[in-house]
């Protein structure tokens, strides 16, 4: 395994081929591409690329390690070893397997293959995917909001020790959490259990919120906005509430109290189907879509500049597109809360309607 | 071709729903204005729920 390499700056020599990935964009398609390739997760963390005034083509990022399960168990090795090669062309030897990477996927080839062959739909021939634990840009961008989430919250518990006033970072976080309890917890819940539920609604709030910020940094994270971490997101949501149910939610839910015999089970039905599949696709399809499009709508925006360069010159295209991104970004920061604030809501609105204990006191 | 009618109706009841929402909490705390807070939770989850079903949609469509 060979060591973290840091920030470096590689150098390669142009493409011959034309669709260079995070290269430079000029046309429509290209931009495009651009957009679809950023929105997709990564195994190296890619900044930018420039031309240097000798011609070469120069990347700017680091590497990240790429841990896979091969037919020969476990495979790691750094990202540079593919060298920015996203098309099956550079082929890594490690244990005596063969790698290859195509579209952000790795594919062990086949004991005998040397180089990747495609059949007429693009799909590898003598190649297999593999499954794959690396530390991709996603995970990273998991690790930093992981590591910002456990240092801002162990300075404000260690604050408690001192005093009821908490300094420094505490002082942003407290009222934070405060308003998870007091406006989403504790209405959606209920006075007597919201308590078990804060950890989870604290945890999920401050990662989404915190990831949604990440993501509008320059720095071309778009952790929220990958359609699996959403619905991982989701299925916490939703074993928290399956598993809490009360008595008379199931009750409620399998076996409808007052209505007609017959319509029961139809009642039952559509009742699991809300619970088991609506409610946590909305959870996700929420938070992924409004990620996503904003991500997309904002590049799209800024790449304005060049696709106006003919009709307004440099400076005018660079000024409507810089304003124009400028009113779009203060939007995102105000999404980026949203979502999260929506995504908790619904989650504690969901394990409300689970753990309620209805008083029979009135008749259904 | 047909999926770009089909984004624009969603975006057209999409915004029909959301303007309904946005309108009668506004009439809601102009009457109310103390109740401003609550109505303003309800509106936003309510925009929330509307707003999955349109994203599943065009999702779908997609």
């Amino acid at each position: 395994m060979s060591s973290f390499q840091g920030f470096s700056i590689s150098e390669e020599e142009k493409d011959n081929h034309s669709k260079e990935i995070g290269g430079q964009v000029d046309t429509k398609e290209e931009i495009n591409d651009y957009i679809a390739h950023h929105l997709k997760d990564a195994h190296d963390f890619h900044l930018f690329s420039y031309t240097s005034d000798s011609g070469e083509r120069k990347h700017v990022g680091f590497s990240l390690p790429v841990i896979i399960w091969s037919s020969k168990g476990l495979v790691s090795f750094m990202s540079s070893e593919f060298h920015h090669d996203d098309a099956g062309h550079t082929i890594v030897e490690k244990n005596g397997l063969k790698f290859t990477k195509i579209h952000s996927k790795i594919y062990e080839l086949d004991a005998n293959a040397t180089a990747v062959s495609f059949d007429d739909e693009h799909h590898a021939t003598n190649a297999h995917k593999v499954l794959d634990f690396s530390i991709t840009k996603s995970v990273f961008g998991i690790l930093i909001a992981g590591l910002l989430m456990f240092l801002g919250f162990f300075s404000l518990a260690k604050g408690y020790k001192k005093g009821a006033i908490p300094t420094g970072i505490g002082r942003v976080l407290e009222p934070l959490v405060i308003y998870v309890r007091d406006e989403i917890a504790r209405p959606n819940i209920g006075e007597k259990k919201y308590k078990k539920f804060m950890p989870y609604l604290l945890t999920v709030f401050f990662f989404i919120w915190i990831l949604n910020l990440i993501g509008l940094t320059p720095l071309g994270f778009n952790v929220t906005g990958q359609i699996a971490i959403t619905v991982c997101l989701a299925l916490f949501t939703l074993v928290i509430y399956m598993t809490n149910g009360s008595k008379d939610f199931w009750a409620h839910t399998l076996w409808m109290p007052g209505v007609p015999y017959i319509l029961r089970p139809v009642l039952a039905f559509l009742e699991l189907v809300g619970f088991i599949l609506i409610k946590p696709f909305s959870l996700l399809v929420r938070l992924f879509a409004n990620i996503t499009a904003g991500h997309s709508v904002v590049m799209g925006i800024a790449a304005l500049m060049i696709l106006l360069k003919a009709q307004f010159g440099t400076a005018g295209a660079t000024g409507i597109s810089f304003f124009l991104t400028l009113f779009l970004m203060v939007i995102e920061v105000l999404v980026a809360f949203l979502q999260a604030f929506i995504f908790t809501m619904l989650s504690a609105l969901f394990i409300g309607m689970a753990v309620e204990e209805h008083d029979h006191a009135h008749d259904h | 071709m047909y999926n770009l009618i089909g984004a624009g109706l969603i975006v057209i009841g999409g915004g029909i729903g959301l303007g309904q929402i946005g309108g009668k909490a506004m009439e809601g705390i102009a009457r109310q204005p103390e109740a401003a807070g609550k109505i303003q939770t309800a509106m936003i989850i309510i925009g929330a729920l509307l707003e999955g079903l349109a994203f599943g949609a065009l999702l779908l469509g997609k």
